[in-house]
């Protein structure tokens, strides 16, 4: 059924690596040849570009990667489970240069200093301009979470992304957080906006009541002579990790036997290049690549993972590539399959980091993103504070930016203990730099933002860490939703990720005091963005708003992170 | 499609409950083929699934492949979790569901007369994380099948 057997495989892995596709950025760089460094050139005659998970950020961003990526089970030591050091030398890249700063936290502030910010709609444009140029009939794939994350998203229900991926020229896209607008407005874009220019997929999205598709499960294209199917794959848990109410007629889940049978049908169709658009996330992918057969190249997205080069899955067909391409805008992937005869020959894949620096902004875009800009200009440049230290959001536990919430909701609201979701997006602050309205938005920027404070006992509170716990640590992938662990602010906590849910959670403590939470004691709990329908309360950026405004100057964030049991020697921890 | 708009309002305007009856009256089910022919009240109140699994008679169900089960790995909501079972054993005349955890394990059993085909799609209900069992009768044994369906507080995701 695939295209691709053992042997050809290991061939092409071969090609790969004797073509030398490192670049020496130092070197390019040094010479002040920006445009070297996207010098890439045309390889075969199928183009695929891909990015992902961009979070609606039209302009160009600070971005640090993890320091905790920890991977449990078979997970551990292999991508995306790899940060720092360890990912630089499992990928061959040099440390102390603009492609180690591209794909790891180290050396954050300083780097991002020299090489400046990442993304930007303009500087994406430009990029995929030159590309394009250069590959005839390429096809550019949007994996999803871009109609959320920013002031103007939520302003314009995703109105802005849409104008702005139109321009872009993306060909076909999956989906995410763009059901956390509803239902009808999905269906809106879909039906008004995209038609006849973006189609919008998913082989995993049925009716609740007869399991009729909502959407196209594939696109079957013509590339440079080659049928190539496109299939399209949501994020599975949509309904249990965002508001089941805003789409309440839908049903999501993996459905590997669909895909299987949408693979069949698209390969019966002709389909001589077969590959899924995912925002299933990285761990997720690989194991739907070790049971689906027929897939080419799985195009990831939802773990937010920067992974510079493909993982290579077998099945019991062939073999597949997973590959995840970042989010904020920050890189652009670009795969390029070599097809004679009806068969792949050869591959070539670079995911290309975007230096708004080094690449000069597109005239047409930045036009569009300034008038899409110019009505809420003054709200979003309100500054509320200066930040003396990095201000981040991504790890497994907690990120500044996290704590920075969790401080702020605890204290405006007199509660004793925080929670705050484990979202993976969000831009990051350099230290000494002004926290502006539109940065608070870019980390809260949600139709359901709703801050809360709850009474809770000592045992829901235990219940609701392990259970986020297990969504985060299963050791089955299927099982995993792709977040991070619920940040928490007041409780102190030991966390032994190898455990089973019951079991992971130990010795909460009162943050400060030492004393043990009580199982049967109730606690003023603080948090947001609540799931269920009918939630009450104020925005949480007007909450923390105020607080930044009344503090004026923050301090560097003491991180509330939990004592880690097992984990010594995981490659995903600093 | 049309026709599938014309199912979904017919349901809407019948509401939940409602919607089985109007399938009945519809005559797409027939009632003898929705309930079991005899309320097996041993099995229905027992309160963990040993006792359930012995008021079927099925204290000894061998496990199947043939029996399929097909639960979601995590249930999009606990309230209604879809649950659909097919037996490829020949002669099959039932087929029963159970959660381990449920106060009452068993949730539905469903009978078939001489050459029904026994597969059927049910909606259970689940107030947490469990193992789903289904138990298919054939001829005079019984035969076993069981997955686990998570079921989680939600949120927080990605």
């Amino acid at each position: 059924m695939s295209s691709m057997n053992r042997r050809e495989f290991l061939q092409i892995l071969a090609a790969a690596s004797a073509a030398g596709f490192v670049l020496d950025s130092r070197l390019a760089w040094a010479a002040g040849k920006g445009d070297s460094f996207y010098d890439l050139p045309r390889f075969g005659n199928v183009h695929l570009l891909h990015f992902t998970d961009c979070h609606a950020q039209l302009l160009p961003v600070y971005f640090r990667e993890p320091s905790v990526n920890l991977g449990i089970g078979g997970a551990d030591g292999r991508a995306p489970h790899l940060v720092g050091e360890k990912l630089l030398k499992a990928f061959g890249i040099k440390p102390g240069g603009i492609e180690a700063h591209a794909f790891t936290y180290l050396d954050f502030e300083k780097a991002a200093r020299t090489y400046g910010k990442v993304g930007g709609f303009a500087h994406l444009a430009t990029l995929i301009k030159r590309l394009r140029a250069g590959r005839p009939n390429a096809l550019l794939l949007d994996g999803g979470d871009t109609w959320q994350g920013s002031y103007t998203a939520l302003q314009t229900k995703g109105q802005d992304m849409v104008d702005a991926c139109k321009l872009l020229g993306v060909d076909i896209m999956a989906g995410h957080w763009e059901f956390t607008l509803g239902d009808k407005r999905v269906l809106e874009i879909v039906e008004k906006d995209f038609k006849g220019k973006i189609e919008f997929l998913a082989q995993n999205i049925k009716t609740s009541d007869f399991g009729d598709k909502v959407f196209e499960p594939y696109s079957l294209r013509e590339m440079n002579g080659v049928k190539v199917a496109v299939i399209g794959q949501a994020f599975p848990y949509t309904p249990i990790a965002n508001p089941r109410w805003m789409i309440p007629e839908w049903t999501f889940g993996i459905q590997d036997e669909n895909m299987q049978k949408t693979v069949d049908e698209a390969r019966a169709k002709g389909a001589q290049v077969v590959v899924v658009l995912s925002h299933n996330g990285m761990d997720v992918d690989l194991k739907m690549a070790s049971r689906v057969t027929g897939i080419d190249a799985i195009l990831g997205g939802h773990t937010h993972d920067g992974v510079p080069q493909p993982v290579v899955v077998a099945n019991a067909n062939g073999k597949t590539l997973v590959t995840n391409a970042g989010s904020n805008g920050k890189f652009l992937g670009v795969l390029d399959f070599d097809v004679k005869g009806g068969k792949i020959s050869d591959f070539r894949y670079k995911l290309l980091p975007v230096f708004s620096k080094l690449l000069p902004a597109d005239a047409e875009m930045a036009a569009l993103i300034e008038k899409i800009r110019a009505p809420h200009q003054t709200k979003l440049d309100e500054k509320l504070a200066v930040s003396e230290g990095l201000l981040y959001r991504r790890g497994n536990f907690n990120g500044s930016w996290d704590q920075l919430i969790l401080d702020a909701i605890m204290e405006v609201q007199g509660a004793e203990i925080g929670f705050s979701p484990g979202f993976r997006w969000g831009t990051t602050i350099l230290p000494g730099q002004a926290i502006s309205f539109e940065h608070l938005m870019d980390q809260t920027a949600i139709t359901y933002p709703q801050a809360t404070l709850t009474e809770m006992s000592g045992e829901q509170i235990k219940m609701i860490l392990e259970d986020v716990g297990d969504n985060l640590f299963n050791p089955d992938p299927y099982y995993q939703q792709g977040g991070d662990m619920v940040r928490v602010g007041g409780l102190e906590y030991t966390c032994d990720p190898n455990q089973k849910i019951g079991k992971r959670i130990q010795d909460m403590r009162l943050g400060g005091r030492g004393k043990p939470l009580e199982a049967g004691k109730t606690y003023k709990v603080a948090g947001w963005a609540p799931v269920a329908e009918g939630a009450r309360g104020e925005p949480v950026w007007d909450v923390v708003a105020r607080y930044l405004r009344d503090k004026k100057t923050i301090a560097p964030r003491k991180l509330n992170q939990p004592k880690l049991v097992g984990m010594k020697g995981n490659a995903g921890i600093a | 499609m049309e026709m599938n708009q014309t199912r979904r309002i017919v349901l809407r305007g019948a509401g939940s409950i409602g919607a089985l009856s109007a399938l009945i009256m519809a005559g797409v089910l027939k009632p003898t083929a929705a309930y079991a022919a005899d309320w097996n009240k041993a099995a229905f109140e027992a309160k963990d699934t040993p006792a359930a699994l012995k008021g079927l008679g099925a204290a000894s169900a061998a496990e199947s492949k043939d029996l399929v089960l097909k639960v979601p790995d995590i249930a999009e909501n606990g309230a209604v979790v879809p649950v659909d079972v097919i037996s490829n054993i020949p002669n099959t005349t039932s087929i029963a569901i159970l959660v381990d955890k449920n106060p009452t394990a068993l949730s539905a059993q469903f009978s078939f007369a001489n050459g029904a085909l026994p597969e059927v799609s049910a909606r259970i209900k689940m107030g947490q994380t469990s193992l789903v069992k289904a138990v298919a009768k054939a001829g005079d044994k019984f035969y076993i099948a069981q997955k686990e369906c998570k079921v989680t507080v939600g949120g927080c995701g990605g």
